[in-house]
């Protein structure tokens, strides 16, 4: 836990003012600082063996190959997928949840079919398969919540049915804070013979996650929230499935042969890899997931609970404070949404941006969900490893003295 | 740590206005409406407007969710164009405009916006124009139609 204790060196950022104040970062859940290790990585790269992959004898061209395939490997070991040929790079989630939506979902969707999803979703799991549905007159249906603010399983057993061709359920919540029983999801769903699609974006670099456990067909999430780069995203898919998948994307290296009037595909991945990568992204992502080994995803896990445990019983005894998703520490990942009443989230994150603590006030990509809680918008405080009790006490004390600036005037 | 710069913006007229805001609710029979939303914050404002046969506004009124600074704004944009020609309140609503970008403006000018001169600190809190400006690009597409849109971008 020494390394956790001496790693905020590794993010010089933290060490910076915002409006005179010490920064206190608690946006992770948007996106996550990149450490120095991984910053030097890519320089390393860029300034040594900068070189297109795949496509060439040369000897850059074979470093710079050797590395983004590493990484592929990096991210096999991370979610232990069976394969590397089974991970896809892409710019992101969304990306990735947009590919299976227009290859493999516009494949077998069909008139009358079922897509389930939740009401928790983000829009990037949600517009896709919403856009699908519209085009193939298949029916989108949501699982519920419960009244603690988990998904409800029970709702999830009545909605997938054998008209459901697929289901797709954030592995984690980026507004309740909240773990969803992927993996007894993924039962329901193949007992139907649908296929599972989890968005893993707020899961990965968290807690562990093993896409063979959790038996996911589809396992989508980012680089940039698990201390790598932007425009880098991952979509790991079963073989099976990646067979009958059409690509996404046409052009180079995506090809076996091309002739005046038609094509043929590359082996899987490549085949869903058109274009030159984002080559020094992915370099990075490899150098952000050993990052991540280092550490070890199990000490993060911990580091997170323990501030968690720390700074949500806290926030609850604040009065005017509704907490959104689950009351117990123990049921919650770093994400904590908040209101503070008849306050509005945007004039809440103003007076929090002033004593240097930077969350997030929005609806957060989730307005469906939104809707349903009744709200426009929450405040978004998330924790990752590198905060501390003291980002936690700055919290509670921001709350204090936010409640405080405008009720002045009430 | 303390929020003393925040009185900047939030002055207490601004706190005042958007815990009372002036002119809400629907006019009714209105001849100019429009509905207005911020999709970074989920802001949603209708407004409605009588205009008399000289196009000046005889009534108007807003209602929906926001912030406080998107409510006061609100507030007191209707409370300023409130008997004004269409063509002095496009008027002021260049000049909030302007204002809110940073842009020099006469002190005569600034005068013209009554209460709404107070959000001249809006501009240093950046994240915070559009909470500012949304009620104003309203008055804006409430009057002069959906075209002038591509302007206020």
């Amino acid at each position: 836990m020494n390394k956790i204790n001496n790693i905020r060196d590794e993010f010089p950022i933290l060490n910076r003012k915002i409006n005179n104040e010490p920064l206190v970062y608690l946006d992770n859940a948007a996106t996550s600082q990149i450490p120095i290790s991984v910053q030097n990585v890519m320089r390393e790269f860029e300034q040594t063996a900068r070189s297109n992959v795949h496509r060439s004898v040369d000897t850059l061209g074979n470093i710079a190959t050797a590395k983004y395939e590493e990484s592929r490997n990096l991210v096999k070991e991370l979610i232990n997928a069976p394969s590397q040929n089974d991970i896809i790079f892409t710019s992101g989630a969304t990306e990735s949840l947009n590919m299976i939506a227009f290859t493999l979902g516009n494949k077998i969707i069909e008139k009358g079919d079922e897509i389930v999803i939740t009401i928790m979703e983000h829009h990037s799991n949600i517009i896709p398969w919403q856009q699908l549905a519209r085009k193939k007159q298949a029916s989108l249906k949501y699982i519920e919540l419960c009244d603690n603010g988990e998904l409800d399983l029970a709702d999830a057993r009545t909605k997938i049915t054998d008209k459901t061709k697929i289901v797709a359920v954030t592995h984690a919540s980026n507004v309740l804070g909240v773990i969803n029983p992927v993996g007894e999801i993924s039962q329901i769903a193949h007992q139907h013979d649908a296929i599972m699609v989890v968005d893993g974006a707020q899961a990965v670099g968290h807690f562990p996650v093993d896409v063979q456990k959790l038996d996911a067909d589809f396992y989508a999430f980012s680089g940039h929230k698990i201390f790598g780069p932007t425009g880098t995203g991952i979509l790991y898919g079963k073989q099976k499935l990646l067979k009958k998948m059409p690509p996404y994307r046409f052009g180079g290296e995506m090809i076996a042969h091309v002739t005046r009037a038609n094509a043929t595909w590359a082996q899987i991945p490549q085949k869903f890899e058109a274009g030159t990568p984002n080559y020094t992204g992915v370099i990075g992502l490899g150098a952000a997931i050993e990052f991540l080994n280092q550490i070890g995803i199990k000490n993060i896990q911990v580091k997170e609970k323990e501030l968690v445990k720390y700074v949500l019983p806290k926030i609850e005894n604040i009065p005017g404070i509704t907490v959104y998703g689950p009351k117990e520490w123990a049921k919650h990942t770093g994400v904590i949404s908040i209101n503070l009443a008849g306050i509005h989230p945007h004039d809440v994150a103003t007076a929090f941006d002033e004593l240097g603590v930077e969350v997030r006030a929005g609806h957060h990509c989730a307005e469906p969900l939104m809707t349903d809680l009744g709200i426009t918008a929450t405040v978004r405080a998330s924790f990752d490893f590198y905060n501390t009790k003291a980002d936690a006490d700055a919290l509670i004390n921001a709350i204090k003295q936010t409640e405080d600036f405008f009720n002045e005037f009430r | 740590m303390n929020l003393d710069r925040l009185k900047l913006l939030y002055k207490d007229i601004i706190l005042e206005q958007a815990n009372n805001p002036q002119n809400t609710g629907r006019i009714r029979n209105p001849t100019n409406e429009t509905n207005v939303y911020n999709p970074s914050c989920g802001d949603k404002l209708h407004f409605t407007c009588t205009l008399d046969k000289n196009k000046k506004i005889t009534a108007i009124a807003f209602e929906g969710e926001g912030c406080s600074i998107s409510q006061a704004s609100a507030s007191m944009m209707t409370q300023v164009v409130k008997g004004k020609s269409t063509k002095q309140a496009i008027e002021l609503s260049k000049i909030f405009s302007d204002m809110a970008m940073g842009k020099k403006h006469s002190q005569e000018d600034l005068e013209k916006l009554g209460d709404a001169q107070v959000l001249i600190n809006i501009m240093q809190f950046p994240a915070r124009i559009k909470c500012a400006t949304l009620s104003w690009w309203a008055l804006d597409r409430m009057l002069l139609g959906e075209k002038r849109d591509k302007k206020n971008d």
